[in-house]
């Protein structure tokens, strides 16, 4: 059973220079972690977004690697320092080498 | 000499049946890390680097209900400058079945070295924090987390 990958993030269009705003992210994705079994006791083999990224203007400055341990449909808030106008762009890579993506325009007044 | 009847009384076959229901219960299902797995991973990341506590917020429940969603917050106070800010974060959990949870690189633009997810426990046990400074410096904070249902597994 797969669900697709969709992206949810909260991000503020606009801020002050030197403004420190809060993201938060989601994601739809089941996050199997290769430890459980099905019904027949086979293994499930492990299937989990490993890496988060977020960047702006293609300058990464937050990077989370998950493991297995992280929840079903991945939450994630983290911060960025607001000095210019840009574009954000938000990537979860799969086990399976797809990948998912959001972008956002942030203008700094 | 005499000699003792070795049968069980009826009380003691019922406390030995007791006694083995609740090891089996206890008993772990899956291989699971300790806290020596989580030695060896930060023997890994750091060699035989020192320490220290402090500078690190860990904001987790100390009694989550369900192991399969457990929100973590992580705080490390930095003035995340060029010169000195917090490089990497990493999260180890000496009771799953891996000891790694999440690893977060951090640059100055972030702004402040603070995040929040949700996490799987499947059972009672220390969640460890441990955060890299751009000059090398290396801070751990752990907090025990009492899990009521288990998240891994099933």
């Amino acid at each position: 059973m797969t669900t697709k990958a969709q992206p949810r993030v909260r991000v503020p269009a606009q801020a002050k220079a030197g403004e420190i705003i809060e993201i938060k992210s989601l994601i739809s994705h089941e996050m199997e972690s290769g430890q459980r079994k099905d019904a027949e006791g086979k293994q499930i083999p492990r299937k989990i977004l490993n890496t988060f990224q977020a960047s702006f203007d293609g300058k990464p400055f937050f990077t989370a690697s998950w493991f297995p341990s992280i929840s079903a449909n991945p939450y994630q808030s983290f911060f960025f320092k607001a000095t210019r106008s840009g574009e954000f762009k938000f990537t979860w890579r799969d086990d399976d080498g797809s990948i998912a993506e959001h972008v956002a325009k942030l203008t700094v007044a | 000499m005499e000699f003792k009847e070795a049968r069980w009384t009826r009380r003691q076959t019922l406390a030995a049946g007791a006694i083995a229901a609740f090891a089996a219960a206890l008993a772990p299902r899956l291989a699971l890390a300790t806290e020596a797995d989580v030695a060896g991973e930060l023997k890994k990341l750091y060699g035989d680097k020192s320490f220290a506590e402090g500078r690190i917020k860990l904001d987790i429940p100390q009694i989550a209900e369900n192991g399969l969603v457990v929100p973590l917050n992580i705080d490390v106070e930095s003035p995340m400058t060029e010169a000195d800010h917090v490089k990497a974060v990493h999260v180890f959990a000496d009771g799953n079945p891996l000891p790694q949870v999440l690893t977060y690189q951090f640059t100055p633009e972030s702004g402040k070295a603070s995040a929040s997810t949700r996490i799987r426990l499947a059972q009672t046990q220390n969640v460890i924090c441990v955060a890299e400074m751009s000059d090398g410096k290396l801070f751990t904070a752990k907090a025990n987390v009492k899990v009521t249902i288990g998240g891994c597994g099933g």
